[in-house]
């Protein structure tokens, strides 16, 4: 198969990766706030796997497996970290948590 | 008739993660990023990647998604009642400085993928091979030459694992 598709995939990607670093700096609500990383991550992957068709390697399909295993570590303690501050500041709104103790 | 394929799950990844930006109910965000999710993994169907294809599906639809609901779900207590609706929305800060700085990321690097020719360099580089399943190739990989950071993966979500129980634990005042 050829790769012609290569350069829709970098163009989708970069869009993703765009709406991602939106989402972050502008969403105040801090799940919504992963998600925006979790679209970055995903953005970074899919160049990866496009750049690694035709591989005979595989590298870069595996490159992203792991990528995937740290996003989902990464999703996981931030969510358990998000319920301790909740229980804490009763918010998840960004702009209200502001200092370490209260 | 692979570019309608290719053309229609593009767009489906896109317009869907434009909705988790545009909306503001945070649960319409998480149901959006379904969409977006099982859009990448037929875009990476498509680059011949069955077994990340499949991983992605596990993992974020079946896992991480899955953990974002419950996230929204156990962080609203009170839920929007005093407007008579039960909402749940992402009041949001910035707008025009972080559209300008999405905008102007993604001009940049539109100019560098056009520029680059990315397609001709990766055509010279590899042979056109026929695709077959990757699976067996990738699990021969993951033992022989990249086994060590199979192992430090394992390491890696067993500490969290652990790390995560321990912080999620209600604590005694």
């Amino acid at each position: 198969m050829d790769n012609s598709f290569l350069g829709y995939y970098l163009l989708t990607s970069a869009m993703l990766f765009s709406i991602g670093l939106a989402i972050v700096v502008v969403k105040r609500n801090i799940i919504v706030v992963l998600m925006g990383i979790e679209l970055m991550l995903n953005a970074v992957n899919l160049n990866l796997v496009a750049f690694s068709k035709n591989d005979p390697t595989l590298q870069g399909q595996i490159f992203s497996l792991f990528v995937i295993v740290v996003a989902a570590c990464e999703a996981v303690v931030a969510l358990a970290i998000v319920l301790k501050v909740y229980e804490h500041f009763q918010t998840v709104h960004l702009d209200e948590i502001n200092q370490l103790k209260k | 008739m692979l570019q309608v394929v290719f053309i229609f799950f593009m767009i489906l990844t896109l317009v869907t993660a434009s909705v988790v930006l545009i909306t503001k109910n945070v649960l319409y965000a998480a149901f959006c990023l379904l969409g977006t999710f099982l859009g990448i993994a037929a875009l990476y169907v498509l680059a011949g990647a069955d077994f990340v294809a499949v991983t992605q599906i596990l993992v974020y639809v079946g896992g991480v998604l899955v953990l974002l609901i419950f996230g929204i779900m156990l962080t609203n207590k009170k839920g929007n009642k005093d407007v008579g609706k039960n909402t749940i929305e992402s009041g949001s800060t910035n707008q025009f400085w972080g559209i300008v700085v999405a905008l102007g990321i993604f001009a940049l690097l539109f100019f560098a993928i056009g520029r680059a020719r990315f397609a001709e360099i990766q055509q010279s580089l590899f042979e056109e091979i026929e695709q077959h399943s990757t699976v067996q190739q990738i699990g021969v990989s993951l033992m022989t030459n990249f086994v060590l950071p199979f192992e430090v993966a394992g390491v890696l979500l067993m500490a969290v694992l652990l790390g995560a129980a321990y912080l999620s634990k209600k604590t005694k005042d």
